[in-house]
């Protein structure tokens, strides 16, 4: 944290820092007042998020957050390239869960032009969604201990987080920004071994969660610096617009994959896990029970995979595969007619949203029956998320509103989009 | 160096003064992690045990710019964050080496778009550009190797007129 | 009965004088109203015991670039009750380029309006707190507007000094 100055600034800002709802009051309050600057290069900040602090000692009487230190245009972007051009950058998003961002994009589009996909490819992709969740939630477990203190936690974690980093690899040719979907299915077939290697993972996954819970759970340490810190309530989680884990922390039992359905959720069991508390603590034992259920779904997905196609058929919208382009007539017509003017989806607009890891993430796209969207709107759940930020730590001290951003996990590459 | 090697023996050796402390400069470089967007998380991933930078003397990283050595910017500089970069890089101490992690760093890579820096070389002198979007974490050592390969060949008196860093001065 | 009519009928009900339009595109249903209305509806459809809009998902904006009313404003509304959502339209008046903030209604609609503003440059009345989100204060243009050219425009931003 560093000191501020007058010309770090902008007045704007310092306004609205100021103006801020002050309407409850501090025992023993001191008289000076502080404003101090956190980020955007803080280690405990969870990338270039910056918020500034009115502090009155220690405690926290409001807070501004500042973004837009990532912001990279995206939404201008796709404006500007065609549907299947936007599927790399959607990888970009939440760098933390990349495969679910692309399922997200491509189950959007797909909506938009109609596409059937195949039951293979879906399975293909819940499960994938499912191991980019574990992964997410694991660096987000790991990340929030770091924070409060608990630097091993983040090892071991980041190491298994590795392994579902390395059947990536395996799966499809890439280890962090995967690219994997295409509208109309998957790039790639799922390897018999690579099935094996991925059940073998969820295994052995049980036991490094317990080594984690052992480390964490009976801690005096972190319970004492997650409990009844950042409380929300119920009715303010819902009115901030919070989806995913902090939802689900503040006792609302609501998650699209169970309340609007998409892909084959329906055909999976799974919990969903909810806490009352509201407060951080509660956000952590969320996510943990939730890499438990993904790791579930990952079972039964895999038990359950049936065999067919991966890609749709349906020449004028999906991609044809490269043996193919190379060998037949039709099958390079139609690559040239997609790459060059697009899948043409009818005049019309629809909206898309998943459940990802870190909350709903929707595709609000509008077609005007060209080869590129007229608009595509990111709803991104960090941005939301962020949003409840000085609600959450109003009241509270400095060293809380490390592990309040913790706990929420935002993700700063969707959130400044 | 082999320093067991030469105690078993007659237990000194000599050098050039310039010699020991480039090879002392280059086995400690002390990283900044200027983590900014995707890059950053595999430059975690160099810390983890799998990759564990600690082989190469860096797995110190420090989070104030006033301890380090070596920048490492990973991920896509915007118009809006290059002025915090620069400061920060202002903030380091002399000698001090940059690496531009990944495309979008190096280049703009794939952000050709009205609020992303196309390459932070306009703004900060850059040592090694390091390609891939993200760069896998072995490609971020191999980066490593070559800024220290870069600080091996230096000599002490390259930096004698370099000004010191103001530290009284409010930045 | 279906959910869409249900919707339909309660408004219909509550505002008879008022013109609604509805579509049905891919199972994605909308309703379009006149600007004037849109806190009256906004404030009903979440308040109404049977329907319970609570929670607001998203909030943006179209630029049509060379219509009338260029600008249309965009809400997605979602029902935890009923498991429903609901998209709601309204265009903008091209002469003020402003229309009532709903801010009131649901509090995440803060950041999101700030974000339109930022972005098409349309004037929330009675937000609490219209800024720039993303984008320097300093900064004249609203990028997502068609006229501003995606690799921006020149000298717009500063870099710092080399």
């Amino acid at each position: 944290m560093e000191k501020l100055t007058k010309n770090d600034v902008h007045p704007k800002i310092v306004q609205a820092l100021l103006g801020a709802d002050t309407t409850f009051t501090v025992e023993d309050a001191l008289d000076n007042e502080m404003i101090l600057n956190m980020g955007p290069q803080h280690p405990a900040t969870h990338g270039v998020l910056r918020l500034l602090l009115r502090l009155d000692g220690e405690t926290v009487i409001a807070c501004v957050p500042e973004l837009g230190y990532l912001h990279r245009g995206y939404e201008k972007m796709a404006e500007n390239m065609g549907y299947l051009d936007f599927i790399p950058h959607t990888d970009r998003l939440d760098y933390l869960s990349p495969p679910a961002n692309n399922v997200a994009y491509a189950l959007a589009v797909e909506k938009l032009a109609g596409i059937e996909v195949p039951k293979r490819a879906q399975y293909i992709r819940m499960m994938m969604c499912e191991l980019s969740r574990i992964a997410s939630h694991l660096v987000a477990v790991g990340a929030l201990a770091m924070d409060v203190g608990a630097l091993t936690v983040f090892l071991w974690t980041l190491r298994e987080r590795e392994k579902v980093l390395d059947m990536y690899d395996v799966i499809c040719g890439a280890r962090f920004t995967t690219s994997y979907t295409r509208i109309g299915g998957v790039a790639q077939d799922l390897q018999k071994s690579t099935i094996i290697e991925i059940q073998k993972f969820i295994d052995e996954l049980e036991k490094s969660l317990e080594e984690v819970e052992r480390l964490l759970n009976s801690n005096r340490i972190f319970i004492e610096r997650l409990e009844d810190i950042g409380v929300i309530s119920y009715d303010d989680a819902i009115d901030f617009g919070l989806t995913g884990p902090s939802l689900r922390g503040s006792g609302v039992d609501f998650d699209l994959r169970r309340d609007a359905s998409y892909l084959y959720y329906n055909e999976v069991e799974f919990k969903v896990p909810v806490y009352y508390e509201g407060d951080c603590l509660a956000r952590y034992f969320v996510r943990m029970d939730e890499i438990r259920e993904s790791a579930k779904i990952v079972t039964q997905v895999l038990d359950k995979l049936p065999s067919g196609e991966i890609m749709a058929n349906n020449p004028k919208k999906v991609l044809p595969r490269k043996t193919e382009i190379y060998t037949k007539m039709e099958e390079l017509i139609h690559d040239f007619m997609l790459v060059n003017f697009g899948i043409n989806p009818p005049v019309g607009d629809i909206y898309q949203a998943v459940e990802n890891p870190k909350g709903e993430l929707g595709f609000y796209i509008v077609s005007k029956g060209e080869g590129h969207p007229w608009k595509l709107k990111i709803r991104s759940p960090s941005f939301v998320n962020i949003q409840s930020i000085p609600h959450m730590t109003k009241g509270y001290m400095v060293s809380d509103v490390v592990a309040i951003i913790g706990s929420i996990d935002p993700v700063m590459g969707e959130a400044d989009k | 160096m082999g320093l067991e090697a030469k105690l078993q023996q007659d237990g000194f050796f000599t050098t050039t003064i310039d010699a020991i402390i480039s090879w002392a400069r280059k086995s400690s470089v002390w990283p900044m992690p200027m983590g900014i967007s995707c890059c950053a998380i595999e430059m975690m991933a160099v810390g983890d045990p799998k990759y564990d930078i600690a082989r190469f003397g860096s797995e110190v990283m420090r989070f104030t710019p006033r301890q380090s050595d070596l920048m490492i910017v990973a991920g896509t500089v915007t118009y809006k964050m290059s002025h915090v970069v620069k400061k920060i890089y202002d903030q380091m101490p002399d000698p001090k080496w940059v690496i531009a992690m990944g495309a979008c760093t190096s280049s703009g890579g794939m952000y050709r778009s009205y609020s992303v820096v196309q390459g932070i070389d306009q703004f900060l002198p850059v040592d090694v550009y390091l390609a891939g979007c993200p760069p896998r974490p072995d490609n971020l050592l191999n980066a490593l190797m070559q800024v220290q390969e870069k600080i091996g060949r230096t000599k002490a008196r390259d930096f004698q007129d370099l000004p010191q860093p103001d530290f009284t001065k409010q930045y | 009965m279906d959910f869409k009519e249900k919707v339909i009928q309660q408004l219909n009900s509550q505002f008879p004088e008022m013109k609604l339009e509805t579509t049905d595109f891919r199972g994605d249903f909308c309703i379009k109203f006149s600007p004037d209305n849109l806190l009256m509806i906004c404030e009903f459809l979440k308040n109404n015991d049977q329907l319970k809009f609570l929670l607001c998902e998203d909030i943006t904006a179209i630029d049509w670039a060379s219509r009338t009313n260029r600008f249309t404003m965009v809400y997605h509304l979602f029902s935890l009750k009923n498991k429903f959502r609901l998209r709601l339209k309204t265009d903008v008046d091209d002469s003020t380029t402003s229309i009532e903030s709903v801010s009131s209604i649901w509090r995440t609609a803060n950041w999101q309006e700030r974000e339109v503003y930022d972005m098409y440059g349309i004037n929330f009345l009675n937000h609490p707190d219209l800024r720039r989100m993303y984008m320097p204060e300093e900064f004249e243009y609203h990028p997502l507007r068609k006229e501003f050219p995606v690799m921006g425009i020149p000298g717009s931003l500063p870099l710092p000094k080399k």
